[in-house]
């Protein structure tokens, strides 16, 4: 029998009925595939080991791609700034006057701002440790808008994290692989993020829809907004922390009060990744590990119920004020009830 | 009147080359570059073999590679999984559905059908958007995709002029 190179090549079958079975076999694997995705979860876990090998081979693939690129910009950057010196220099010249008197008030409102948290006794968070990456490649479609942060599980980064630019918050880490992050922008289909307008305090969800401008949805009360007030996020249900800038709102041309993020205005080289996970985070474990009462003093400085923390072997005080004297004589009988 | 002489297309040339070229255009075109403070655009490059690949000829092996492509598209755009293996297989079977209609027509009327079905595919993928986060995804940012899909015709062109004659059974 002779050797054939090609088993099958001797099969005869309907090619147009076989090529549609297999359309329709295919067609069904991928609706498996998408009623099986998590993507929306946000959890670790959903983001699956093919996700996680694509990052990783991505994000070296995607900076060389990108290198050639950043390269030009940098150098029609540099011709910029030496052909229009002149204008530049009396540019910034009138931004540096803008600048120094905003530096002056932040100096005296630091100053009185410290004074009254030292009067009021009000602790401020402690600063939240970051990472620093460069993104590697950029998805900007209506379905998906999404960054890949060429720092990832190596540097700390889990799913949650929020993302900032130089200029406001970019989004939220929504997977990591070995040396890549996924980072799911405000901008995203998907990205619902807690805000509140800066001037009014009233709050918001930000309802990304694929466009550049993403929508104030859920807003409350009214004057809650008024154009170009600045939109901060809120910090409600502790997935961002509070007052991180998002950018400023405008109305939209459906007449919607949409938002144009800070994020936006400049090309986006290199993200900070905030390593918060909730406000848990900021407490002292030390100090929250110590389950001491409060002292509770009441009228008389001999009468405090609990005035140190319980331990197993010690006899909690007698309640000295708390059990009435016994009287001396017996009270008086009640006169005789009238008939 | 026997075809045995008749020598197949190879799967490597017409099915596996474009779509390699179609994931090394995306790649490519997701580089984080701004032109003039402007993103590139983002084309759906496989839509070029999804078209392409149907008016040729009937096949096996497309809808396989095409899943594979759209899988590609989904994890590295960050989208859910299936989202464009769905939308492009869509756009590909109506394509082969409407084959015998296509065949002969001028280009420009090509170019119409194309368009067509990238319709079709950027349709089916803002429904499944929709019911997958229970939000409408902004038309106008929708609209900017479709355009940048709708000129790669010329790469669809060309495929199916090399490759239509390819195969004397499906002239």
């Amino acid at each position: 029998m002779a050797f054939r190179q090609d088993p099958f090549g001797d099969l005869k079958v309907p090619l147009t009925w076989t090529a549609a079975v297999a359309l329709i076999v295919a067609a069904v694997v991928g609706v498996a595939a998408l009623l099986s995705d998590r993507r929306e979860t946000l959890q670790t876990e959903a983001y699956g080991v093919a996700r996680q090998a694509v990052d990783t081979v991505s994000a070296p693939v995607g900076g060389v791609v990108a290198a050639p690129g950043r390269w030009t910009g940098d150098l029609l950057g540099w011709l910029g700034s030496y052909v229009f010196v002149a204008g530049e220099n009396r540019r910034l010249g009138r931004r540096i006057i803008v600048l120094q008197d905003q530096a002056d008030e932040a100096v005296r409102l630091r100053d009185e701002n410290e004074r009254l948290r030292a009067m009021l006794g009000v602790r401020t968070d402690p600063p939240i440790p970051m990472v620093t990456a460069r993104v590697v490649a950029d998805s900007r479609g209506p379905y998906s808008n999404s960054r890949l942060a060429n720092a990832g599980s190596e540097s700390g980064v889990v799913v949650g994290f929020p993302v900032l630019s130089e200029r406001g918050l970019v989004g939220r880490v929504v997977g990591v692989s070995r040396g890549a992050s996924r980072v799911l922008l405000l901008t995203d289909v998907a990205a619902r993020t807690p805000v509140m307008v800066d001037r009014s305090n009233a709050r918001a969800i930000l309802t990304g829809d694929g466009g550049p401008n993403p929508k104030l949805e859920y807003l409350r009360g009214r004057e809650a907004v008024r154009d170009g007030d600045r939109v901060l996020t809120s910090g409600d249900g502790g997935v961002l922390p509070r007052g991180l800038p998002v950018g400023r709102a405008v109305r939209g041309l459906d007449g919607r009060w949409r938002v144009v993020l800070d994020a936006d205005t400049g090309a986006i080289d290199w993200v900070r990744i905030l390593k918060f996970r909730d406000y848990a985070q900021l407490a002292n474990e030390a100090e929250l590990a110590v389950t001491r009462m409060p002292p509770v003093i009441t009228e008389s400085r001999q009468a405090r119920i609990i005035d140190s923390p319980p331990t197993p072997t010690a006899i909690p005080p007698k309640p000295v004020a708390t059990t009435p004297p016994k009287p001396a004589t017996p009270p008086a009988k009640p006169a005789a009830a009238p008939r | 009147m026997s075809f045995s002489a008749a020598r197949p297309l190879d799967p490597w040339r017409w099915i596996g080359v474009p779509a390699l070229l179609c994931i090394g255009a995306t790649v490519l075109l997701a580089a984080p570059i701004r032109l003039f403070g402007l993103g590139l655009p983002e084309p759906v490059f496989p839509m070029v073999c999804a078209f392409g690949w149907a008016v040729i000829r009937p096949s096996i092996l497309a809808p396989f590679v095409l899943l594979l492509t759209g899988a590609f598209l989904d994890i590295y755009w960050g989208a859910p999984i299936g989202l464009w293996a769905i939308s492009l297989l869509t756009a590909y079977a109506a394509t082969l559905i409407m084959r015998n209609m296509m065949t002969g027509q001028s280009r420009p009327m090509m170019w119409a059908w194309y368009v067509s079905m990238t319709a079709v595919t950027l349709t089916t993928g803002y429904l499944i958007t929709m019911l997958d986060v229970k939000a409408a995804p902004s038309l106008i940012a929708v609209f900017w995709q479709f355009l940048a899909t709708a000129i790669l015709y010329p790469f669809a062109h060309r495929l199916i002029d090399r490759f239509e004659d390819a195969d004397v059974r499906f002239r």
